[in-house]
């Protein structure tokens, strides 16, 4: 059985190189690790935050070639040639700085830890809404987050900070075509 | 409420901060993914430990093999349980004024037993978590299955094996409390309503999984622990006394914590067993618990059986309560808070905010081979509060009153303080009266009742329930310290003012999302009179905070929040004695308002705190003869009137029951609640309503499965259901304020309301809308199975 599991090593390391929030990274990452594990271990990334590594409670949501992504879905491997982007990416751009003024203002947070995914989830929703040109009511915002679990406040203050967010954006888009 | 202050209360104080919706200052940094939780400090020479779990309830361990363990890539070490004991002793979670309560020692990794599905005994330190996986794999365990007491309803019959021989039964804990005339109003009611009320075990999720850091640097003799906790100091004793360390050798760290919700506020096997291997191994050793694990080994909660019944006056007076009270707390009591605490709550707290005098209640506390339950948010109050209002509902219907009519009726009046419960607790001043009349008015009541009858004609059936609670919060010894543990209910806060007149301050009290840095920072600015941008927060360090209990049942504010105010008051004073001196002003002519010492009738800025800082830090001797002033003041602060301050409130809840799938959909929901003064209604309100969340959870889906067998069945997030944000109704946030005289600041606590008030508001409102089905629930979680079996649909 031990000899079995050494011919498939898990532990087998390929090179991968890809866009790591607008910088060109290469890494080793082992074949059996997570793009998560890879993010927070090799890359320092911890705003990735690990909740369940099953996929479902978005905590280390982030964004993939512009996609909403689970970190802990997807292997470190398949970074490989993409375009990778978490909340200390999006942070230093300031693409979701009225986003986080939005969460802070409205108490959107308690511990926090589900935060930087629900954020990633919400700026992809926005991102969204800008290209429809269009506002998401408050059970579209509630639906777009329902992937992201937060156990601390009663998500209310989060839909209400995605909700003024969008009003604000939709607001700046007409206000700029006018 | 104090009067000094130059002859303003803080509420009108010019820079108060308090009672205003600040953002929390620490917020920024968790919202920009700067936080550090255990399993972002990096450490050199780190191990990290996988543990070997018992697959079976119960069963002995005939032999363990680790030498391929042992031999596999990157294991540092493979510990059993018999070679950990030898440095971490085992306890025992029972307390002195639970008579009678009895556990038997659990150790660290489990010795030649397994008790439960879970229950880790071997332990294997890897250069990482996944070689340490792999070498788990490797050790080759050899178990006779023993019989597992999984039923609660049968772990006291006489062929049920006591699962410690020593203690001969299963029976854990009992008390019996009987009030009153509880026979007599029975047989004398006009009349009388009963419900056996099931509530399904479920645990507390924390995102951010249990963690823990051990970091033993032998050159310093200092045990260094990262971990993700409520209660350092309670953690730093804990690990003395087992290791066998001086108080000095152990540094407990606590910073951001990712949720906890009285789950991190208990001892686990695994925790010590990390520590002990960092003694042992001499290098730091990490455990981050993955999700499976979390289910299997993070305390569990509720998991009661409760028959009860009321008695009415033929006007709709509550006459008497009477229940029995059933609970399997796993196969150990947990240390060092004991999981007898839940049953005593039940006792306390049913049938609470009701003037009824007579009442009767048992709590069986019985051990089962399942996961050891403890403490979990509102502890015991969502018991209470559904038992009472459920049978209030069930009275109101037979009685043919109206809910809301039945309650105002019943409830305490509000002028009746101070006042004692029926089950003997003592209250200051509660606000049951003017919150129900807050909530019917918010609510829109007679209009919703207007909806919910013409849609019922329509063939859709929504329901409102209510339900009205109290909470215990700000404890004082009574809860723990006067049964010998080692828990402290006092809390401390030092205040320090810097050159450039900003402030230092650091609290025993901590800090898990709700807020209490914040809330500190603003007691603190308030106080002092210094901006509140000019304020930092140090909290959950052993090393550089006062000693105190940290943060749990309720207590940040209502305590900690207290001790900062009195620390910045004394700071206050000893800033305006110093200037006084300088200015040759009277100390009672000037006071400290945004950043400058200012006269006190006038606010004509005298000096600004940086100056005054210059001077007494950097040109000392300029200072008048004699004068030493002391830019450091510390505060301790623990209630003494009251053994707890409770508080109350009522909730309702709108719902839509689909009578084909069994389906609910919350329609709305409201609270109103009062926790006296509001230092932060920012915070209270997502408080409340966070909590309100996770009540719907037990509620409706949140539910540990165990087989008859002891097997839990559920151990992901895929198939253990937590609210999610769709099936949520935005909730409507309301306060009577009713401040306590126990402190200047009156602020009770406010983190558990929402909790213990939302599955009885829920459950009665699915009732409302079942009634005209002749069909009621009365088991939690509420899925849409059990709403059909009640609907006689399957």
């Amino acid at each position: 059985m031990s000899e079995n599991r050494a011919s498939e090593n898990p532990d087998r390391e390929h090179a991968v190189a890809f866009t790591l929030n607008g910088e060109a990274v290469r890494a080793r990452v082992p074949a059996r690790m997570h793009l998560g594990d890879l993010l927070r271990g090799a890359f320092g990334l911890t705003g990735v935050h690990l909740g369940c590594e099953h996929g479902v409670c978005g905590a280390c949501t982030i964004l993939v070639d512009g996609r909403a992504v689970r970190a802990c879905l997807m292997l470190g491997v398949q970074a490989d040639g993409t375009r990778v982007e978490t909340v200390e990416g999006l942070t230093e751009s300031g693409r979701i700085r009225d986003l986080q003024d939005a969460f802070h203002t409205r108490n959107a947070l308690q511990c926090g830890y589900c935060t930087p995914g629900m954020l990633v989830t919400a700026a992809e929703l926005l991102a969204e809404g800008e290209e429809a040109g269009d506002v998401p009511s408050r059970d579209v915002i509630r639906a777009a987050i329902s992937g992201n679990y937060c156990r601390c406040t009663g998500y209310h203050a989060i839909v209400d900070a995605v909700a003024v967010t969008a009003q604000a954006r939709h607001a700046a888009r007409r206000e700029v075509a006018e | 409420m104090s009067a000094e202050m130059g002859g303003l209360t803080f509420l009108d104080r010019p820079n108060s901060y308090i009672g205003r919706s600040v953002p929390r200052p620490n917020a920024r940094r968790l919202l920009e993914g700067r936080g550090v939780y255990v399993d972002d400090v990096a450490v050199a020479r780190l191990g990290h430990v996988a543990y070997l779990r018992s697959p079976h309830a119960h069963a002995r361990i005939l032999s363990l093999e680790t030498a391929e363990a042992k031999a596999m890539p990157g294991v540092i070490a493979v510990v059993t349980g018999p070679e950990l004991a030898a440095i971490c002793t085992p306890w025992v979670g029972v307390l002195g004024h639970f008579k009678g309560l009895r556990s038997a020692p659990q150790h660290a990794l489990a010795i030649d037993r397994v008790t439960w599905v879970g229950e880790p005994f071997c332990a294997v330190v890897a250069r990482s978590r996944a070689e340490a996986e792999d070498a788990l794999a490797a050790i080759a365990v050899a178990f006779e299955p023993l019989p597992a007491v999984a039923d609660m309803e049968t772990a006291l019959d006489p062929d049920t094996p006591a699962i410690h021989a020593d203690l001969g039964d299963n029976l854990a804990f009992e008390r019996v409390l009987d009030v009153g005339e509880v026979d007599a109003a029975f047989r004398d009611a006009a009349v009388v309503v009963e419900e056996t009320f099931g509530f399904g075990r479920h645990t507390g999720v924390c995102l951010e999984p249990r963690a823990i850091l051990a970091d033993w640097a032998a050159a310093d003799g200092m045990l260094t622990v990262h971990h993700s906790f409520q209660a350092p100091h309670m953690m730093q004793d804990i690990l003395c006394k087992h290791l066998a360390l001086p108080e000095g050798a152990v540094r407990v760290i606590c910073k951001d914590v990712g949720g906890s919700f009285g789950i991190k506020v208990h001892i686990y096997p695994d925790e010590m067993a990390t520590c002990a291997l960092a003694l042992m191994l001499k290098r730091p050793v990490k455990f981050v618990a993955d999700r499976l694990e979390s289910f299997q080994s993070d305390i569990h909660a509720r998991d009661h059986r409760v028959s009860a019944r009321m008695a009415f006056s033929a006007e709709g007076d509550i006459l008497a309560i009477d229940m029995d009270d059933l609970t399997g707390i796993g196969p150990y009591s947990v240390y060092p808070r004991t999981s007898a605490v839940e049953a005593n709550q039940v006792v306390n707290l049913t049938g609470g905010p009701y003037k009824h005098q007579h009442y009767r209640a048992r709590a069986r506390v019985v051990l089962q081979n399942k996961a050891p339950t403890c403490q979990y948010r509102a502890v015991g109050h969502p018991i209470a509060t559904m038992v009472a209002e459920g049978l209030v509902d069930l009275g109101a219907e037979k009685l043919g009153l109206d809910p809301f009519g039945i309650r105002e009726r019943n409830v305490i009046p509000d002028d009746a303080y101070p006042c004692a419960g029926a089950s003997g607790i003592k209250l200051e001043k509660l606000s049951h009266q003017a919150a129900l009349a807050k909530l019917k008015q918010m609510m829109d009541y007679d209009a919703l009742r207007a909806e919910q009858a013409t849609l019922r004609e329509r063939g859709i059936h929504r329901g409102i329930g209510l339900a009205a609670f109290i909470e215990i919060t700000n404890p004082s010894a009574a809860f723990y310290g006067v049964g010998g543990a080692r828990i402290s209910s006092q809390d401390g806060c030092t205040i320090r003012l810097d050159p450039q007149g900003g402030i230092v301050a650091s609290v025993s009290v901590t800090e898990q999302g709700q807020g209490t840095e914040g809330i500190i920072a603003q007691i603190v600015a308030t106080a002092t009179g210094v901006p509140m941008d000019k304020v930092r927060v140090i909290s959950g360090d052993t090393q550089t905070t006062p000693y105190g209990g940290g943060t749990w049942a309720s207590r940040g504010a209502g305590i900690g929040g207290e001790a900062a105010w009195q620390a910045g008051k004394a700071l206050r004073a000893n800033v305006v004695a110093v200037a006084g001196a300088i200015l040759q002003a009277d100390p009672a002519s000037l006071d400290v308002r945004e950043g400058a010492v200012v006269d006190m009738q006038t606010g004509t800025e005298r000096m600004p705190l940086a100056e005054l800082g210059r001077i007494v830090y950097f040109r000392p001797d300029t200072l008048p003869p004699g004068v030493q002033p002391e830019f450091v003041a510390t505060r301790h602060y623990v209630p003494k009137d009251y053994p707890f301050a409770f508080t109350n409130g009522v909730q309702a809840s709108y719902v839509e029951v689909d009578v084909e799938t069994g389906f609910v959909r919350l329609l709305r929901h409201w609270c109103v609640e009062d926790c006296g003064t509001v230092l932060n209604p920012l915070l209270v309100d997502e408080q409340i309503r966070g909590g309100i969340v996770q009540g719907i959870g037990g509620a409706l889906f949140e539910h540990c499965l165990y087989d008859a067998q002891g097997q839990l069945l559920n151990g992901s997030m895929a198939d253990y259901l937590v609210p999610m944000a769709c099936e949520m109704p935005d909730i409507e946030v309301a306060h009577v304020v009713s401040a306590t005289a126990s402190s200047e600041l009156g602020a009770k606590g406010a983190g558990e309301a929402g909790t213990a008030g939302a599955p009885a508001a829920i459950v009665n409102a699915i009732n409302d809308a079942l009634r005209p089905h002749g069909a009621r629930v009365s088991r939690q979680p509420v899925t849409p199975d059990v709403v059909l079996e009640a609907l006689g649909l399957i």
